[in-house]
């Protein structure tokens, strides 16, 4: 793992955080959207925090893809859950909300999982594009160790 | 029976959420490192490999699927109830289907951390 993968797998955290935090401070402006009148939802967009909390959202659906293009899904989706803490930790911080023991409890919960994972490899499995490599003429000769050529991306 | 539709839509989001995640991943695998190929072949060859993918279309329909799927089930039941019980569900989902359909390796560690996390978000949203 590089420093630029972990800054990508924080952006797939902060954004979408900080995206879903903006949202929910834009729709609290707008207020509640009927289901009469749903079409009303497509103007909630000329709310300035709605459209800044897309603009974070898209940011870390982004990130999300440029992840996933390199990571096992059983790794990134772990390992950017720290994202429930942070929402956790604005509520108490920046809106001062109680958080309760069993939050606590949660976050702890969470932050294991997310050190349990981070310990492992991000890849386990050689991906579709290095499958059709090996098919050409890029191919490793026939009983060659494949963990050698391997090795170098399923390092963390 | 109000009942039964909250954990059928409930149901729905996890099986849509979790196969729109599969599929996106598989795209994205497909597509291979997308900060490499960005300084290969530029920003246009990525967005293009990626938007030309069926599995990534495929993906990105699925995740409306789940979406709508949760506006259905918040119509029937609180969303305390709806949004930890499909995020932790989903957690462990994501793990089964990443072992069967992307035959990724999720040993005794991976495992902890889906149950440590799916049980981290059911509390937190108590």
């Amino acid at each position: 793992m590089t420093l630029r993968k972990y800054l990508v797998l924080a952006g797939v955290t902060l954004f979408a955080a900080i995206g879903d935090s903006f949202l929910a401070r834009g729709m609290k402006q707008v207020g509640n959207v009927s289901l009469q009148r749903l079409p009303d939802i497509i103007l909630t967009i000329l709310n300035p925090w709605v459209a800044l909390g897309i603009l974070f959202l898209l940011g870390f659906f982004a990130a999300y893809m440029t992840a996933l293009s390199w990571a096992d899904l059983t790794y990134v989706l772990p390992a950017t859950s720290l994202g429930y803490v942070l929402l956790a930790l604005i509520a108490k911080f920046v809106l001062h909300e109680q958080v309760t023991t069993t939050r606590w409890l949660g976050i702890g919960l969470i932050s294991a999982g997310v050190g349990f994972v981070t310990q492992g490899p991000a890849l386990t499995h050689p991906p579709s594009y290095q499958d059709k490599a090996n098919d050409g003429a890029l191919a490793e000769p026939v009983g060659s160790p494949v963990g050698s050529s391997l090795g170098s991306r399923v390092k963390p | 029976m109000k009942h039964a539709y909250t954990w059928g839509a409930i149901l729905a989001i996890v099986l849509a959420s979790t196969t729109g995640d599969v599929l996106l991943s598989r795209a994205m695998k497909r597509v291979g490192d997308v900060g490499e190929l960005w300084r290969r072949a530029g920003l246009l060859t990525v967005a293009g490999r990626i938007l030309r993918s069926p599995s990534f279309l495929f993906g990105i329909f699925m995740m409306a699927v789940a979406f709508y799927s949760l506006l259905f089930a918040l119509s029937w039941a609180d969303v305390s109830l709806v949004a930890p019980a499909s995020a932790s569900l989903t957690f462990v989902a994501n793990a089964v289907a990443a072992r069967i359909f992307l035959h990724e390796r999720v040993d005794h560690r991976r495992w902890m951390a889906a149950l440590f996390v799916a049980g981290g978000v059911a509390l937190l949203a108590t």
